[in-house]
């Protein structure tokens, strides 16, 4: 199956051992879209490796930033004022609604419910622009910025957010309405592609596939990072473990996240949007222009970077997918000596496996659908 | 949160639930060199473990009562080239019951880098593992399947050594 097959969501190719329709063996095979990106941030200062964190889980650029940026300001000792905290917990949070909407107009396409994914779609449009008004990018954002953020939020972004978030509850209720009590849609996911909490565990599943199982675990509640402490939010925990559970602890998820976006829009902190730290941040433009003391920080920052103190981190976030983990190694020079980039998606991956074995062929589908796979988190 | 400087001394860091669980074994088992050295720097603990030990230091901090560190959040690996030894693996371990983490290191050898798979303890090593190898050309004894997982299965060399260049050969 694969690496064509279009419910893969990109390119994975499964080897599937069968009985009849019975599915015996799962093989996942992976690496069509390695590029190496590991090794090329070796090559690249520490400011530039931001861009490539983008494009390693493609529907959710802005949790790779801040995941990256966190560890590495976590190696600087920098520290973030509120304001740029406030804001990159909202975009955060908008861009997991962003990957939901995908994930949930995708996972019901692919078991025949076609309206969804149009529906989906009209709201994520809202979302990317929302993007492209903060970052001038709809996909690869690289808005968060090690020490801040990129840029001031433009005129009139809170007021058209706060107008996206007082509408977007009534329409998760329009997908809900046409999936959750849906008895196709229960036919092919309740009981199918079934994970207990110990295999989950034992597989190394993450986020919404180890809530589905029963396993109270959010790294935003947990180990929160990003001034995540001053929000308020459930975890939506599932016990049955399959792939209905899962569809619930993500469309529950997507209210959490609206309501998280609220408290960041109502509570936003006024102040500065970076860090004060010149030889690490980058100056304003104006100032760049103006004084030469930032002129000279600027040139100094673009042309040698800027050195880290040795040591090493693992910073981990919850991405929509999961825990994603950034695990960098720094020698004291301007270059990171190892960055390694834990995808929730290759962690998820393996317990496909265990999902599928003594299912059907045609679950198989709906089992990859219900654990958000990305393949360029899979193969980095 | 400015740096402070890092502890490196075992008997201030006692009070860390895995190294605490992993001196208490290691002094029952008769071999102290099981814990080779400690680091708690930026609010994390790092122990380097003896090589020969990492799969039993593995299932006791998994089977650990009061602490158990029951997910392997992230296996990977480090090369030191040139310096000896060469590579570090490094294991990241999470409590998902008390949330506490870790993280093991293993020093290895460049000559021939071998070290036993951790997949007995936690199934979810086998992927991880396999990168490692193909990445890094580390072997892990006793994994089920230890075969390429990134690059194609003919690749030659391994791409995350320091020793690989950047452009790949040409």
């Amino acid at each position: 199956m694969g690496p064509q097959h279009p419910s893969t969501h990109g390119v994975l190719r499964l080897v599937l051992e069968i009985d009849g329709e019975t599915v015996v063996r799962v093989k996942p095979e992976i690496g069509y879209l390695h590029t190496g990106i590991e090794k090329t941030c070796e090559a690249k200062f520490y400011q530039q490796v931001v861009p490539l964190t983008d494009r390693i889980d493609y529907l959710c650029p802005m949790t790779n930033n801040l995941c990256y940026c966190l560890a590495v300001e976590k190696l600087l000792g920098l520290e973030i004022p509120p304001k740029a905290q406030w804001m990159r917990v909202l975009m955060n949070e908008l861009t997991r609604i962003n990957s939901h909407l995908v994930w949930l107009g995708t996972h019901a396409m692919d078991l025949g419910a076609m309206t969804v994914f149009l529906y989906c779609f009209r709201e994520r449009e809202d979302v990317l622009r929302f993007f492209e008004m903060v970052s001038g990018q709809r996909m690869m954002t690289s808005y968060f910025r090690i020490g801040g953020l990129a840029l001031e939020p433009p005129l009139g972004f809170f007021e058209k957010v706060k107008k996206f978030a007082d509408r977007f509850p009534g329409n998760v209720d329009e997908y809900e309405g046409l999936l959750t009590g849906n008895p196709i849609f229960k036919m092919r996911t309740k009981g199918v592609a079934r994970l207990t909490a110990e295999d989950a565990i034992a597989m190394g599943a993450c986020g919404p596939t180890l809530r589905g199982s029963g396993v109270d675990m959010d790294l935003r509640r947990d180990a929160p990072y990003t001034g995540y402490e001053n929000f308020k939010f459930k975890v939506p925990v599932r016990s049955e473990g399959d792939v209905f559970a899962r569809y619930l602890c993500r469309v529950e998820e997507l209210r959490e996240s609206i309501g998280m976006v609220q408290q960041a829009l109502g509570g936003m902190p006024e102040g500065p949007i970076k860090a004060d730290a010149p030889k690490v941040v980058l100056p304003d433009r104006e100032k760049m222009k103006t004084q030469m003391e930032a002129l000279i920080y600027h040139f100094k920052i673009i042309t040698e970077g800027f050195a880290v103190p040795a040591g090493e981190v693992y910073q981990a976030v919850e991405s929509p997918r999961g825990e994603m983990g950034y695990y960098i190694v720094s020698d004291g020079t301007a270059k990171p000596y190892r960055v390694h980039m834990r995808g929730p998606s290759f962690a998820n991956l393996q317990a496909l496996g265990k999902m599928c074995e003594g299912g059907l062929i045609a679950d198989v589908v709906a089992a990859i659908g219900s654990i958000d796979i990305v393949l360029g988190d899979v193969d980095r | 949160m400015p740096l402070v400087p890092a502890i490196t001394d075992i008997e201030q860091l006692k009070t860390h639930p895995a190294l605490a669980r992993l001196v208490e074994w290691s002094v029952g088992a008769g071999s102290k060199s099981t814990v080779q050295a400690v680091k708690y720097d930026r609010d994390e603990l790092t122990i380097w473990i003896a090589k020969e030990s990492i799969r039993e230091a593995c299932s006791i901090l998994r089977d650990s009562a009061d602490c158990p560190f029951n997910y392997l959040a992230d296996l990977t690996c480090v090369d030191w080239y040139p310096s000896e030894p060469r590579f570090e693996v490094v294991y990241h371990l999470l409590s998902i019951p008390t949330k506490e983490r870790v993280r093991l290191k293993v020093r290895l050898d460049g000559s021939s880098p071998a070290i036993e798979s951790v997949t007995s303890v936690w199934p979810a090593a086998n992927f991880y593992e396999r990168e490692v190898f193909d990445l890094f050309g580390v072997r892990f004894t006793g994994h089920p399947n230890l075969e390429r997982i990134m690059m194609p299965d003919d690749w030659e060399g391994h791409p995350l050594r320091k020793d690989y260049p950047v452009e790949g050969y040409r």
